[in-house]
């Protein structure tokens, strides 16, 4: 028996280690194997890309070897999966094609900032490592004029890192002595700062305190270069001078190839996170369509039950665990404070007053990440 | 064009719409379908503030129907 999973990220490795530590016996008496199917060698700590830019951390501390986070039982297959045959359950690579008896679908989301014209050639972004490290000497170069944060889609990975980017922003020029020199800009696709209505309440007072204004309902459909401004669907213009762009997301090509879903998001059920229509698919992570965080937590917390579940099934034993969308995510404020949000499918988030114990909370997970990675913490 | 975003979340309904109006053609009708009570206020909200034309926003029991015709 194979239980295949497709992506070497938070929600791929995380599912891997749980599914072989609850299944140590079925591994040691080879009636199992647990593939995990990667096309990188190495994984990402993408929330600590948010301190790169601001050279807090370095390349070295946010990236770390796959075969190192997985458990001995777990065999890594490093290599492009190119199509998932769900019909016939089996995932093509390049050049074979691997049977599978459950398949776990972890391939995230990605940015697409192609999409927006002229958005490559004159926009920074942080959400990838190369972006991030443009954007790290960009800022420290940076002396005045405008800075523009803008999120240019939703969803995105991470949907409070556009208000933590512009925090962090607001105190690294402050911490410069340059802030009366720079005007910050937020924009955001809806008419409020964040999708949450409390979120919003609560940044929209702290954005006033620190002199960031904001434009909403404000949706770019493209970057002209030339005159260093953003157009949007409804007809405005933004100048800038330093654009941090969150660009479009878009989930795996491989989704969209497969013929699963046009942009590339995985039709899951909410609470048992198997594939619509499949009874040995499972999705989890930034692949699925959920109304859910892209973040790291949900891929953690989601990871927990399918793994239980799974596990259960192969046993004989009922799977009766049920994912009800918890999430949880920090909200740095800026270099020395920081609140964190706990919310599901039912209970909207409540805050604690932004203080810099959670922010060493947050400071220190960053480290204690990779034991999450190895499914220990 | 009828956008089903029933099942869906704000912003999810709205994002939907944006989504679509981008590729629209002028002139064209969109229909969006919500069981979001919120999308209710915020589309139109939205399409006053882009400049398009709000033809009707009616609740159907189950869910709202917002109709919008692209204008420009």
């Amino acid at each position: 028996m194979r239980i295949a999973i497709v992506g070497g990220g938070v929600a791929g490795t995380l599912t891997a280690n749980y599914l072989a530590m609850r299944l140590r016996e079925e591994l040691r008496s080879k009636k199992l194997e647990i593939l995990l199917i990667s096309e990188r060698e190495k994984m990402l700590y993408e929330p600590g890309l948010l301190y790169l830019i601001f050279n807090r951390v370095e390349e070295k501390d946010i990236v770390k070897e796959l075969k190192l986070l997985l458990d001995p039982g777990v065999k890594l297959l490093i290599g492009k999966a190119e199509k998932l045959d769900l019909e016939n359950q089996k995932v093509l690579m390049k050049n074979e094609s691997i049977d599978y008896d459950y398949l776990v679908i972890a391939t995230g989301s990605r940015i697409v900032p192609e999409e927006i014209p002229g958005l490559v050639e004159t926009g920074h972004w942080f959400y990838d490592l190369e972006g991030a490290k443009r954007l790290r000497n960009e800022l420290a170069n940076f002396k005045k004029g405008k800075v523009v944060v803008s999120v240019m889609g939703i969803p995105h990975k991470c949907p409070v890192a556009p208000i933590e980017v512009t925090f962090l922003l607001h105190d690294f020029f402050k911490l410069h002595g340059i802030r009366k020199d720079v005007e910050i800009v937020y924009t955001y696709p809806v008419n409020r700062v964040f999708t949450m209505g409390n979120v919003s309440e609560l940044v929209e007072q702290m954005f006033a305190d620190r002199k960031i204004s904001s434009r909403l309902f404000f949706n770019p459909v493209e970057v002209d270069a030339k005159k260093k401004e953003i157009v949007t669907l409804e007809g405005e213009r933004e100048k800038f001078d330093l654009l941090v762009a969150i660009p479009p997301h878009k989930g795996a090509k491989i989704i969209i190839d497969s013929g699963i879903n046009e942009d590339g998001w995985v039709p899951t059920e909410k609470f048992t996170l198997k594939v619509k229509g499949y009874d040995n698919v499972f999705a989890l992570g930034d692949t699925t369509d959920l109304p859910i965080s892209k973040a790291g937590s949900v891929a953690h917390f989601q990871a927990e039950v399918l793994a239980e579940n799974i596990s259960a099934e192969i046993k004989g034993l009922p799977p009766t665990a049920r994912y009800f969308g918890k999430a949880m995510c920090f909200i740095e404020t800026g270099f020395d404070e920081a609140t964190y949000i706990w919310f599901d499918y039912e209970t909207p988030p409540r805050f604690v007053k932004p203080n810099k114990f959670t922010h060493w909370m947050k400071i220190a997970y960053n480290r204690m990440f990779w034991l999450t990675a190895r499914g220990i913490l | 064009m009828i956008i089903d975003a029933r099942g869906s979340y704000c912003p999810g309904p709205l994002m939907e719409l944006i989504k679509a109006m981008k590729k629209a053609k002028v002139g064209e009708v969109l229909e969006v379908l919500s069981s979001d009570a919120s999308s209710a206020k915020d589309i139109p909200e939205w399409v006053k503030k882009s400049g398009h034309e709000l033809l009707e926003v009616k609740n159907e029991g189950d869910h709202w129907r917002i109709v919008v015709r692209k204008v420009k």
